[in-house]
């Protein structure tokens, strides 16, 4: 049974828990990626490595943004910028629920005491033509992560099919943590000279974007910008694999993922703006989509994803 | 006799699909069991989340032997021909055999097979079952290539008998049968050794296991019961609920929790919806307040602290649930009380369907048409005005948003949160119903003139769009929206022609005006149409008023064709054929009924059908029915040959014989009857008067030959069979009867 100091005290030492864990398990620690996406599963680490026949082990930090989640600082559960924290495991283990399970014991939740559940939960991304199946995971009744075994990645076969976990960690933590209001979460050491609460670190930008996704935000420079990243990515496929500079084989997969994950953001903000009708809803995801399987058939055909000429 | 037990063992099988797929274990194992000739005596199946078992009892220990003779090609026949036989037998040359037969030497072939031991078959067979499982979806794994729900993990398979037990060697994508298991996930460790289906039971119940579902679910419901019952309450019955929770653990613990004082003021409704959906409690109810005030949820586990932390978990989230459903509901009540208009002109953005226009243009149709109704039913139009304009505005609502199944519930509070009249808010709820077939039929007059016009309005315009269900595609639910106009229009007794409303509303969804006088023109042509349908003088004598000057959509209303109410009104006749038949009506009598004028007016068409129905199932009804038939063959033979109809009324004065004079009088007197009762509407009545004809019917065609030589008797005489034919088709068209 874990003893009380066991237990994580801040929002930090939940993260670095969960690294040192996954690390531990033989999972790169990778740094999160350095664009605006709306989830973990968009960091190229996810979507372009579950791709492809070569093993893969990461773990990883995201920080995400779902514009529409914007409530401006002031609801105990939503953000509209927050972290996941995601493992991709290619192939799958066989003991990969039981990795899974001992992670939650890292951050100190006792197995005796609490009832965790594994309830169906299929997971689909109509942006990224991607859908696996598995589970939510519940402790207590409460959702703490996502589990799914990808089957389909930007309309590709997932050969061998990857293990995927997503923590949502404010969520996670809040309830480690027993707090009830996510700004009132110690983000570091309670002891620590200079205490910081989640709100300390956040309240001031949840408010900022809020107000600049859902009123401020350029709908014509956003329009406009979601064009360009659609032609920039097309346009970087467009090139012949050979590099006429170095003479090498070079087919830039992920330079042409960076605009399709900038469209997919672009979109995100559009919507929260509302001014996407319903209508024309699902013809801009079918867009992000189409950039999405040309990124996956191009990333198949590189050494990364496994190409044997 | 060996006992064969089968657990394939895998990661959590989502609880839906588990029962079913016990049942396609066993009938799928069994099958091919029986088809290799294993036969045996008793099979059962079962399922946790983490587990398919199947046990099959005295199975036969080896297929018997068989052998087969089949005759072939005669010798000499072209290649092809052999060649064709030996494939399907299986066979070469050297094994078939020469026999003489009646034409000569004819190739046989003779397949002996000798039984196989069961494990062989149980190995193949079973490895047939897991490749080939019909889950609803299912899933690969790691680099492997093996289908299945979520991971499989292992197989146990052992057929045992007085001897002991023995595992079935078989391997599939490298899970080797074995006969191991483990318990449960938490509470037990190790694996677990079994020597047969009752020690596999046993045991698994000792690693904290409940294998039969049916057990599990009983367990819950026990100790729910009494755990409410000991603090003076009561679970709300939930079957499929319990059905489910039953599917997600394997050794369960009920518990039960408060729910906190802020959440006792949300519509009982809200609190069982939130907490069965997101979180798969039962509600707990105070029998004498009726008030949700508690929860039940099931554990999958026993704790040291008996659950206490478990239950604080579930009481947090619990808590976070409510508060939204709070929120919303607040929120929505701010709304509901200032002005509902705010979600009704919301909903100007919501598309119903891309060619039927937004939800806001189909509430502005359906108000029209409802209005229109209010005198049919006898309502207030002011009040159906009023209901059909907010009966879809919670849409908008944030509850709705997230709990879209407490649609027109919530749409009830919120009317009475504006203030609005009783009958009114009742619309909100009650103009969805009815939904299915034994859905309680709304009486209240408001309520029934807005279900109607919704459900006529969702009717025209498929029909108008051309998207009309076809086989078993019916995606928009068109069925059921005519069998609810069905059900509305008998049980409250309505009286109105479909026909009319259904060109109306056609026209409406046609034509679109934005200026408001032609809205007022177009209202009153439509109330015309709706009144005395699309070819009334009226309509007609508008037209003519604006002659020169007539907008557009005027053309439309004059080429106005009548196929599609036409069509649309015999789709109303199919539904209602399966319903009357459902009632005990024959086909034949609805047909009869349905030649008769007026077959849109649903009320009279059923009582039409209803009397005749109950008629002919009296000794008069069917003798009458024989007497009609005669006269009717009679005269139709005559009427074809001759080339004439005869209806010029037959004259007493040229009849010869008695039976025939009196046949005459019964005629009379009957017409007189009939036509009284007809006017009436008493179709028991009318028939009753028919049935007074069957006497003097029986006795002219008894002792009168109606062909006779005497031109003018038997035109005279057809001409009575022809009063005959005329008296008895008041009611319906008793041709078209069978029998």
């Amino acid at each position: 049974m874990a003893a009380p100091q066991d237990k994580p005290r801040s929002f930090q030492e939940i993260i670095l828990r969960l690294q040192n864990y996954w690390a531990s398990k033989g999972c790169a620690v990778l740094q999160p990626y350095d664009m605006e996406v709306g989830a973990g599963t968009f960091h190229p680490a996810t979507t372009l490595r579950a791709l492809g026949s070569k093993s893969w082990a990461a773990a990883y930090v995201q920080p995400s943004r779902r514009p529409t989640d914007g409530r401006y600082g002031e609801n105990p559960n939503r953000l509209q910028h927050y972290y996941q924290y995601q493992v991709l495991i290619k192939p799958s283990p066989p003991d990969l629920q039981a990795l899974y399970l001992g992670s939650l014991e890292a951050i100190g939740i006792d197995m005796d005491l609490h009832d965790i559940r594994f309830v169906e939960d299929d997971w689909e991304s109509p942006t990224l033509g991607a859908w696996g199946l598995g589970w939510e995971v519940w402790c207590d009744g409460m959702e703490v992560s996502q589990f799914t075994y990808f089957q389909q990645v930007g309309g590709h076969d997932c050969k061998p099919v990857s293990g995927e976990l997503t923590y949502g960690l404010e969520r996670l933590a809040m309830y480690v943590l027993g707090v009830d209001h996510v700004m009132d979460m110690p983000y570091n050491s309670p002891e620590a000279p200079i205490q910081l609460s989640y709100g300390d670190v956040f309240r001031q930008t949840e408010a900022e974007y809020s107000r600049h996704n859902f009123d401020a935000a350029s709908t014509e420079m956003l329009f406009r910008h979601f064009e360009d990243a659609e032609a920039e990515c097309e346009e970087i496929l467009s090139h012949p694999a050979e590099d006429p500079k170095t003479g090498k084989t070079i087919i830039m997969a992920h330079p042409a993922y960076d605009q399709c994950i900038k469209a997919s953001h672009l979109f995100n903000l559009l919507d929260a703006r509302g001014v996407i009708s319903v209508t024309e809803r699902q013809a801009y995801i079918g867009r992000v989509r189409a950039l999405a399987k040309k990124c996956a058939d191009a990333f198949v055909q590189t050494e990364a994803g496994g190409w044997q000429a | 006799m060996p006992d064969l037990l089968i657990e394939l063992f895998s990661e959590e099988i989502p609880a839906r699909m588990q029962a079913k797929a016990a049942e396609d274990l066993k009938k799928r194992v069994t099958d091919g069991l029986v088809d290799a000739g294993l036969t045996y005596a008793h099979a059962g199946a079962y399922s946790t989340p983490r587990r398919l078992a199947l046990q099959v009892e005295g199975l036969l220990a080896e297929s018997p032997n068989t052998r087969e003779e089949r005759k072939g090609p005669k010798v000499g026949a072209p290649e092809k021909a052999i060649e064709g036989f030996l494939r399907s037998t299986g066979l070469t040359m050297d094994d078939l055999e020469i026999r003489d037969d009646k034409k000569g030497q004819v190739y046989f072939a003779v397949i002996e097979k000798t039984g196989r031991p069961a494990a062989e078959i149980v190995a193949h067979v079973l490895s047939d079952v897991i490749r080939n499982f019909p889950w609803p979806k299912s899933m690969r794994w790691g680099s492997g290539s093996l289908r299945w729900v979520r991971p499989l993990h292992s197989i146990l398979c052992i057929l045992s008998d007085e001897e002991g037990s023995q595992v079935v060697p078989m391997e599939i994508d490298g899970i080797a049968a074995g006969n191991t298991t483990e318990g449960h996930r938490f509470m037990s460790t190790g694996s677990i050794a079994v020597t047969g289906f009752d020690d596999y039971a046993a045991k698994l119940k000792r690693a904290n296991v409940i294998l039969d579902a049916e057990e599990r679910a009983e367990a819950i419901w026990h100790d729910a019961t009494n755990m409410a019952f000991a603090a003076g309450l009561e679970v709300v019955d939930d079957k499929g609920l319990l059905a489910e929770v039953a599917g997600l653990v394997e050794w369960p613990v009920v518990l039960m929790g408060e729910i906190a004082e802020d959440f006792l003021g949300l519509p009982p409704e809200v609190l069982q919806t939130s907490m069965k959906e997101h979180q798969k409690f039962f509600s707990v109810r105070d029998p004498k307040s009726g008030k949700i005030v508690r929860f039940i949820t099931v554990a999958n586990r026993e704790t040291a602290d008996n659950g206490a932390t478990i239950l604080a978990g579930n009481q947090k989230v619990l808590f976070a649930r409510l508060s939204d459903a709070k929120f919303f509901w607040e929120n929505d009540l701010r709304v509901a009380k200032s002005d509902l208009s705010r979600w009704t002109d919301k909903l100007s953005n919501v598309t119903f369907h891309n060619k039927l226009g937004s939800q806001k243009a189909r509430i502005e149709r359906i108000a029209a048409l409802a209005v229109k109704l209010a005198s049919v039913v006898g309502a207030d139009a002011d009040l159906v005005a009023k209901a059909a304009e907010v009966a879809k505005a919670d849409l908008s609502s944030e509850m709705i948003y997230e709990f879209p199944e407490l649609q027109g519930l919530m749409g009830r509070y919120y009317a009475e949160a504006a203030g609005l009249p009783r009958e009114v808010a009742a619309a909100c709820e009650e103009h969805y119903s009815p939904l299915g077939p034994s859905d309680d039929v709304p009486t209240a007059p408001v309520s029934v003139a807005v279900a109607l016009a919704d459900k006529l309005d969702t009717l025209t315009g498929f029909w108008a769009i051309d998207e009309k269900p076809t086989g078993s595609k019916d995606p928009f639910a068109l069925r059921r929206a005519a069998l609810g106009v069905i059900r509305l229009v008998l049980t409250n007794d309505l009286r109105l022609n479909l026909d009319h409303f259904f060109d109306a509303q056609l026209l409406r969804h046609e034509i679109e005006v934005t200026d408001s006088e032609e809205t007022e023109l177009l209202n009153e042509m439509l109330t015309e149409v709706a009144q005395h349908g699309v070819f009334g003088s009226a309509v007609r004598a508008i037209i003519e008023r604006l002659d020169g000057d007539a907008p557009e959509w005027i053309a439309k209303l004059k080429d106005h064709e009548p196929d599609v109410a036409e069509n649309l009104l015999s789709f109303f006749h199919d539904r209602l054929k399966v319903y009357l038949r459902d009632q005990g009506v024959r086909h034949d009598v609805i047909d009869a009924c349905l030649a008769m004028p007026g077959s849109d007016d649903l009320t009279l068409l059923v009582k039409r059908a209803t009397a005749l129905s109950d008629f002919l199932k009296t000794d008069d009804g069917e003798n009458l029915l024989q007497g009609f038939k005669r006269a009717n063959n009679i005269l139709s033979q005559a009427e074809e040959k001759d080339g004439v109809s005869y209806e010029f009324g037959a004259d007493p004065k040229f009849a010869e014989d008695a039976t025939e004079k009196a046949l005459f009088e019964a005629l009379e007197t009957a017409k007189g009857a009939i036509s009284s009762a007809i006017e009436a509407e008493d179709f028991a009545a009318a028939m009753g008067g028919m049935a007074a004809l069957r006497g003097p019917i029986d006795a002219f065609f008894e002792s009168v030959q109606v062909n006779t030589d005497n031109e003018i008797v038997r035109r005279n005489r057809l001409n009575m069979l022809h009063t005959i034919r005329e008296t008895c088709s008041q009611v319906a068209d008793l041709s078209r009867v069978e029998g």
